[in-house]
């Protein structure tokens, strides 16, 4: 991969084009949850909406996701150290913390539910589980790169200085942190 | 080493360490079901695409003969169709109305997505993009073969919906709820309906898959020299088309989750106030069908952009190639082409003018839509000095390649009709309508694809096709098409709407039951026609008169510089450097003059 990266310089290229990809990639997904929120502003004059509280879980939810971009940014910079014990155990973390984070966006959505919104209606409630539940579903998406990753560092015995994939992972992870801060405050700011 | 080892995870591809390469250049292990199934060679993916596509066109357009069929003889019997399809879709040998709905739903589907995106973009984009950028292959090869069979699921979903009991989806292509969201509404909103959502959802992650690869090729992987200001055309239209499916396809998903739920989950997104024929009322409350409409038609309208750019794209290419002079105003094309990718995102509820829109926000809309006719004029006039005084040759592909400007202006001109709302009124879902989106996206869109598929022939397998057949091809099916949807423009005008099953009840429609069978019968003789292309394109992919020189048209794009059957790689030895643009044709006293081609003394950087 390094002769890769020489080669990929030689024909002058700025950027990796599988990091390249990623950017894009995360252009499509802005554009789903734009087209999914702004549905949900539009909806908001129908009449027959109804709201919700945001149950405390959410809170709790959005540390673990901020301290999971944290350790992701560890694990990224420890494996460019060659500190690879230290990056095995940051990537762990991070599959943990996002483990712990869809966890708490279930119990998040139950105490919606168990308040009397189901999924009978078009309200705000509704919206939600659709919305933080295709979140919770991208994320879900990173936890399994994450666990290849791990799969990678424990299972090769070749030793691995490309850090592509792990710069790519944790774009990725800092994408969907990024995303969900901006749901949350979209759900607590528009009613 | 080189990239491709590591980028197309192949075990060695070392084609620039091997002076002695053989034209096929495989050193590497590649056995049948590498070479030809999970291949992750973008020409191999481009042939699937192709071919895949060509099966759904077979389809689709047996579906327009079997309803134009019913629209032409409504009161006949044809006993073989009750043979062939069963007594519950062609009973007593007409068509049934389920079954007509389910028609007219399915071939826009399969036409739109399958066929003119699918099969257009997917087959071109995948050809072109690195052989014309000078790349041994997509940024990325794996997402590529996934996009193929992401596509291929797809297909296969739909195509499984046409065997449920119920049948397919039949509300139309743009499944509109409520009709889509009530299982209870209609035959073809049960299963089939689901399956049709399903087999979307595959198309778009494959869509998706596949645009995401595209760009990046295009932004990374240009070889060296190759400037944005240096590729073809063709290059450029992929580009911007791979931009508006990445951004809007995205869109159409989440609408198409909302109705998932409608549907399944008991949400009413879409739902509110229903009555259904039992006289019972529904209790969903709040939901507003138009909301659907305008998810839809965000990618709805940037879709027949998707459809006609790469279209626009092969006919630059081919036009200025067989008119052997350089494109008319390359710059003029690529800024027409942004504009109207820009556009695209703007005019989308110029599709729902008559939904009850409010009048205000409806004028906006007419003025963005009617500027579309300003790009729009500035390639149709780019083609034409293009052709203007050029040496053509008229070679199958370019005939095809003047068909499609003809098409493009008929159709274009009904477009400034329709994109006004006042007008809208009278002419929103009549033939008018499908007279104009038919010529100016359908007709168009496959006339650009066969420019493409008989320009590139050559390429992808080694051998010509048979220049008879595709004349004849040509001739029938474009007189065929304007007899087919010209007279529909009159049916319109006169307010005959569309989706009807049978229009001779109508005191006002009656008179046309003459110019139907006309039509209906034009359309069985275009439909055999493009039988005979199917015939001349696998005849000669086995039997036809062999390639035997590099660049057989003399053109000046990088694709010509790699052997005749180029192998996974795509050139045996260092990939060509590029020294000017591509369009350099008739110049100092030459007929043309090949990218990789230094400057001369006398010549400037272009």
């Amino acid at each position: 991969m390094i002769e890769a990266n020489i080669k990929v310089n030689e024909q002058r290229k700025k950027i990796h084009p599988h990091k390249f990809t990623l950017w894009v990639a995360l252009g499509s997904i802005v554009m789903m949850f734009a087209g999914l929120t702004s549905a949900y502003i539009v909806k908001r004059d129908a009449p027959g909406w109804t709201t919700f509280s945001i149950p405390r879980a959410f809170w709790y939810s959005t540390g673990v996701m901020l301290l999971s971009s944290v350790t992701v940014q560890m694990a990224l910079k420890a494996f460019k150290e060659r500190e690879m014990m230290r990056y095995r155990n940051l990537i762990t973390l991070t599959a943990f913390l996002g483990v712990a984070f869809v966890g708490l966006q279930w119990i998040g959505f139950k105490s919606i539910w168990n308040s009397g919104i189901t999924l009978k209606g078009s309200g705000g409630g509704q919206f939600l589980y659709i919305i933080a539940g295709l979140h919770a579903l991208h994320v879900l998406g990173g936890i399994v790169a994450l666990i290849i990753l791990f799969i990678k560092a424990f299972a090769s015995k070749v030793r691995r200085y490309d850090s592509i994939p792990i710069e790519l992972m944790s774009t990725y992870w800092h994408f969907v942190d990024l995303l969900w801060i901006y749901l949350f405050i979209f759900f607590m700011g528009i009613k | 080493m080189s990239n491709e080892a590591t980028l197309h995870g192949h075990a060695a591809t070392s084609h620039d360490a091997d002076v002695h390469h053989d034209e096929h250049g495989h050193h590497h292990k590649e056995t049948f079901i590498t070479k030809y199934v999970f291949s992750q060679d973008h020409k191999m993916i481009a042939k699937q695409f192709l071919i895949t596509g060509m099966i759904w066109a077979i389809l689709g357009g047996l579906m327009s003969v079997l309803f134009r069929l019913q629209l032409g003889y409504p009161d006949a019997h044809f006993q073989i169709l009750e043979d062939l399809l069963g007594s519950k879709w062609a009973k007593g040998g007409q068509i049934q109305p389920e079954f007509y709905y389910a028609l007219v739903t399915m071939h826009g589907t399969v036409l739109v997505f399958f066929v003119l995106t699918g099969g257009l973009s997917g087959t071109f984009a995948n050809f072109l993009i690195p052989l014309q950028l000078g790349a041994r292959d997509m940024a990325s090869p794996m997402l590529n073969m996934l996009s193929y069979w992401f596509f291929w699921l797809a297909s296969v979903t739909m195509l499984s919906s046409l065997f449920v009991e119920t049948g397919p989806a039949s509300g139309g292509w743009t499944s509109y709820p409520p009709l889509s969201a009530l299982g209870d509404a209609s035959e073809g909103s049960k299963i089939g309906m689901d399956l049709w959502i399903i087999s979307m959802a595959l198309f778009v992650v494959s869509s998706l898959l596949g645009g995401l690869n595209y760009i990046s090729t295009i932004l990374n992987l240009r070889t060296k020299g190759m400037s944005m200001t240096r590729m073809p055309l063709t290059i450029w239209a992929l580009f911007f088309t791979a931009i508006l499916g990445v951004l809007s396809f995205p869109v159409l998903l989440s609408g198409f989750i909302l109705l998932l739920f409608d549907r399944h989950g008991g949400t009413s997104f879409y739902l509110s106030d229903i009555y259904i024929a039992s006289g019972k009322a529904l209790p969903n409350e709040g939901g507003s069908a138009i909301l659907y409409q305008h998810l839809f038609w965000f990618l709805g309208h940037p879709e027949v952009y998707i459809i006609i750019l790469p279209a626009m794209g092969l006919v630059s290419e081919v036009m200025s190639v067989n008119a052997r002079k350089p494109i008319f105003g390359y710059m003029a094309m690529v800024g027409s082409m942004f504009a109207i990718a820009v556009l695209a995102f703007l005019v989308w509820a110029h599709h729902m003018f008559v939904t009850g829109l409010n009048p205000f926000l409806g004028s906006v809309f007419v003025l963005l839509t009617l500027l579309i006719a300003v790009p729009s004029a500035i390639k149709v006039f780019n083609w034409l000095t293009t052709l203007w005084k050029g040496n053509i040759r008229f070679t199958p592909a370019m005939l095809f390649a003047i068909g499609f400007v003809s098409m493009f202006i008929s159709g274009g001109l009904t477009g400034i009709f329709l994109g006004n709302s006042t007008l809208d009124i009278q002419l929103h879902d009549t033939y008018f309508v499908i007279a104009h989106f038919h010529i100016v996206m359908g007709v168009s869109g496959i006339l650009g694809m066969f420019a493409g598929i008989y320009h590139w022939f050559p390429k992808m397998y080694g051998r010509y096709l048979n220049n008879t057949m595709a004349y004849i091809h040509f001739w029938i099916t474009l007189v065929g098409a304007y007899l087919i949807f010209w007279p529909m423009h009159y049916e319109g005008l006169a307010g005959m709407p569309r989706r009807y099953l049978d229009y001779s009840g109508w005191l006002s429609f009656n008179q046309f039951g003459g110019l139907n069978r006309f039509i209906s019968t034009v359309a069985m003789i275009v439909f055999a026609a493009q039988l005979l292309f199917v015939f001349n394109f696998f005849y000669s992919i086995f039997k036809g008169r062999r390639v035997i020189t590099q660049n057989p048209w003399g053109a000046t794009t990088l694709e010509w510089t790699a052997p005749i059957r180029p192998g996974h790689g795509n050139w045996p030895g260092e990939i060509p450097e590029v020294h000017r643009w591509a369009y350099d044709y008739a110049k100092d006293g030459r007929d043309f003059i090949p990218q990789t081609e230094p400057l001369g003394s006398n010549e400037s950087a272009h």
